[in-house]
């Protein structure tokens, strides 16, 4: 088997943080690595190193036998290195076949030949079996149909090594599987993979070889069959990691929770959620599984009154929640952990104590009347990040600057920390990496032990099924069973999911 | 392609039926078809206009110095022409003038990444302040660049008194704008520079380079600027004076908002505005109705503000305009 990629030693320091220290790897022809590691790991500057997006400190980069020029991206794209980047380097307005051809254009006297153009399009999707509309406007395909007009941009320029940057981060399960059937289809046409991802379970089942990297150091390289989910953890966090959240039993008390006959609508205003209602008791977490855009957004949106109710109602402690009033809602004891941290999480150019009394500022102790207490708001910051263990030299820095999982550790910080009666957290774990994501499931078990109502949705079947106490599946706006935790099966409920009657 | 066909409709529309109107109104052939005349000449400098409005924003780089940009183009062209006594060399001179106030805003915008209505206004200051500073009287062109009999089309009844006997620019500037379209949407350029103004990071990963196309865009979009101007100094009016341009550059921006950034909408767009104009001053004219002039020197802002209301939240502009393009760090 040849080598493709052969990296030696290479080192690249940010200010004082070493990203990568005297790194070397391989990758062969036909095969696929997993390159596996915690935010800030140092996963992003390698690969961009080879991409030639970052220039090294030192060492050497070799493609197909021969020393890379560092830094230099038109180099690494004409010896045959692709990248599928996280965030898709697509045009929105534009149709599948002109982002394909965009930078390569096949054309006679300067005008684009539309025929031929159309015509590879087709070629390259048949060829490697990705099936996507070559005349589709980019914006109006689902995520996992992106992704591959991505990959298939790759592919167009004959690429030898793929780079993907967590491809999985922003597709639903179905989607994944689709795609690591598509990586093992093109690792058996020989091309090399270089697959970064922080989630065990894709590792486990697609990588031929597993490489773990851990403050910018490379911790080792294995393959599945010599390891397990659990020792892999162990490798990238440095210590052992919980993947399956140790609880004890639920002691459910009162309905805290309860949404009567709900109506909503999507953004296109269509009938998002369609009569829908469920109880969540004190003391108890109720997962809501179902596979993305079955009307989960809708509905955490309206129990936090972010979106119109049309008819129904949504009950806590047996109160009615205005409609269209979030702060009522807050007030009235629900907490939520926002889908779209971003967008509706936190304010970024904020710091992160600010961002920590986001819901609270106007309330004692943060405020006296008309003047904010700064003091307090500070002295908060600072005792949740060290409480909810935010990974920042303090709490005035903006909250844009972390990463990703420490941006969701300060909204969970901030709901959770205020001990509500009702939490509603929304794909709580999202693109965050696996130390986060057992801190954070503790913290939810912390919750409901703490008497909260937790209403969990998330499209990670795996989340759901360590974490509820019953699970109720909802699919095209409605819920279509309800599972006590004991009773959950994960075909059942996968099948319920996919709008199959089980 | 299909941005034509569905951009369009609605105007053609709106112009059939004024057009119409105003022919069946007139039951007069000459006044109707001098109506039709006059509209193209109210139009030309606004679609011209228009169009740097287009290439500037389809690359993602506002631009609110149009009016300043033809202000100064006018300027360069009437006195370079009165001083050369020679009026083509006077164009010459207001298109470079204009492709210079391009090539500022893009190193103001691309390379400094300043904010791009400061850049704009920064470009409208100049021009205002110099075309006053050295404005002076008792100069004049030799004589308005000549108009052109089309031979055939001339001929023509109804449209050839209509579409002939032009001046230069005009056919030009026309002939510039079906090539825009055609170039905008058919070619790779028209490609890579919709993808820069949309979507830029996309188009430098693909291997174009955002910062090159921004500059060749921005300044060329400049130089059909300083045509702009010099169409108004040398070829509709022959002479120049302070705020000359009264506004046509930010009625520009309206009519590109209104075209959609396409250069066939921006252009019916523009001819909707000149038609209205043209049709309101026979109407003076004839005295069919009394109303104050001042009124209907209001009417292009009017329609401006009425369109840019109707139009608001409805059209989608360029998503990436405005918006200096920085590289991803790391």
């Amino acid at each position: 088997m040849k080598t493709l990629l052969e990296i030696h030693e290479v080192s690249k320091r940010f200010g004082s943080v070493i990203a990568n220290d005297a790194i070397s790897l391989a990758v062969n022809e036909g095969e696929i690595l997993a390159l596996l590691g915690e935010n800030g790991a140092g996963k992003s500057t390698l690969v961009k190193a080879v991409f030639g997006l970052v220039k090294p400190d030192s060492g050497v980069i070799k493609i197909n036998g021969s020393v890379m020029e560092s830094g230099d991206t038109a180099a690494a794209i004409s010896s045959g290195v692709g990248m599928v980047h996280q965030h898709f380097q697509l045009v929105p307005v534009m149709t599948v076949t002109e982002n394909l051809i965009l930078g390569d254009e096949p054309k006679k006297f300067g005008v684009v030949n539309v025929k031929k153009a159309r015509a590879e399009a087709l070629e390259l999707s048949e060829k490697y079996g990705l099936h996507v509309d070559p005349d589709a406007i980019i914006e109006d395909l689902p995520v996992g149909m992106a992704q591959r007009v991505e990959i298939l941009k790759a592919l167009r320029r004959d690429v030898k090594l793929l780079i993907l940057d967590e491809p999985t981060a922003v597709l639903t399960p179905q989607e994944t599987d689709e795609l690591l059937e598509v990586l093992r289809n093109l690792a058996k046409r020989g091309v090399g993979i270089l697959f970064i991802t922080h989630k065990l379970r894709e590792v486990m089942a697609v990588a031929d070889r597993i490489a773990v990297l851990r403050g910018g150091k490379l911790m080792g390289t294995t393959t599945p069959n010599e390891s397990s989910e659990s020792k892999l953890a162990q490798m990238m966090v440095g210590r052992e990691v919980v993947l399956r959240v140790k609880k004890t039993q639920a002691k459910p008390k009162d309905v805290l929770l309860a949404v009567k006959n709900l109506h909503v609508n999507d953004d296109r205003k269509l009938e998002a959620v369609k009569n829908l209602s469920l109880e969540v008791h004190a003391g108890e977490i109720l997962g809501l599984a179902g596979v993305e855009g079955n009307g989960q957004r809708e509905l955490v949106e309206a129990i936090c009154s972010m979106r119109p109710r049309l008819s129904g109602d949504v009950l806590v402690k047996g109160r009615s929640i205005p409609n269209m009033n979030p702060k009522a809602a807050h007030l009235a004891g629900i907490s939520h952990i926002p889908e779209d941290r971003e967008k509706h999480g936190l304010v970024t150019s904020y710091s992160i104590a600010d961002n920590l009394v986001l819901n609270q500022y106007d309330q004692a102790p943060f405020a006296r009347g008309w003047v904010r207490d700064l003091e307090k708001v500070s002295s908060n910051g600072e005792a949740l990040v060290e409480k909810f263990d935010i990974r920042a030299p303090g709490s005035s820095l903006t909250a844009g600057s972390l990463s990703g999982g420490n941006k969701q550790k300060v909204v969970v910080a901030r709901e959770l920390s205020q001990q509500l009666d009702v939490v509603v957290a929304a794909q709580p774990t999202r693109g965050v990496d696996v130390g986060s994501i057992e801190f954070i499931h503790t913290q939810l078990i912390a919750a409901r032990d703490a008497g909260a109502a937790v209403l969990l949705v998330s499209a990670e079947l795996d989340e759901i099924l360590s974490l509820a106490d019953r699970i109720a599946v909802i699919s095209n706006g409605k819920i279509v069973a309800t599972f006590s935790a004991q009773e959950a099966d994960r075909n059942t409920i996968g099948r319920l999911m996919a709008g199959l009657a089980s | 392609m299909e941005q034509l066909v569905k951009l369009g409709t609605r105007h053609y529309l709106a112009i059939s039926f004024i057009a119409i109107f105003a022919f069946f109104y007139s039951k007069d052939s000459l006044v109707a078809t001098s109506v039709l005349y006059t509209a193209i000449q109210f139009a030309l400098p606004l679609a011209l206009a228009a169009m740097v409005g287009v290439m500037c924003e389809r690359t993602g780089v506002v631009n609110i110095g149009i009016e300043g940009t033809m202000l100064i183009s006018a300027f360069t062209a009437f006195f370079a022409g009165a001083i050369l006594k020679n009026t083509v060399q006077g164009m010459f001179i207001g298109v470079f003038t204009g492709a210079m106030m391009g090539l500022l805003l893009a190193l103001m915008a691309v390379s400094w990444k300043m904010d791009q209505i400061i850049a704009g206004v920064i470009l409208n200051i100049l021009a205002a302040g110099i075309t006053s500073f050295y404005y002076r009287q008792n100069y004049s062109i030799p004589s308005t660049l000549n108009p052109i009999d089309l031979p055939i089309v001339g001929a023509w009844p109804i449209l050839g008194p209509i579409l002939s006997f032009h001046g230069p620019i005009t056919y030009f500037g026309i002939l510039f704008i079906l090539g825009l379209w055609f170039a905008l949407y058919k070619t790779s350029w028209g490609l890579r520079s919709r993808a820069v103004g949309e979507h830029p990071s996309s188009a430098d990963t693909a291997g174009v380079s955002v910062t090159k196309l921004r500059y060749v865009n921005v300044t060329i979009a400049g130089a059909v600027g300083g045509l702009a101007g010099s169409y108004l100094a040398l070829e509709a009016v022959g002479i120049f004076e302070r705020g000359f341009t009264a506004g046509k550059g930010f009625t520009a921006l309206a009519i590109m908002i209104f075209g959609r950034w396409n250069p066939m909408g921006a252009f019916a767009a523009a001819l909707f505005f000149g038609l209205t104009q043209a049709v309101t001053n026979q109407l003076m004219i004839d005295e069919v109705v009394k109303i104050p002039s001042q009124f209907i020197t209001m009417l292009p802002y009017v329609l401006t503000i009425l369109i840019l209301a109707i139009s608001a939240g409805k059209v989608r502009p360029p998503a990436a305009e405005g918006i200096p393009y920085e590289k991803e760090k790391s």
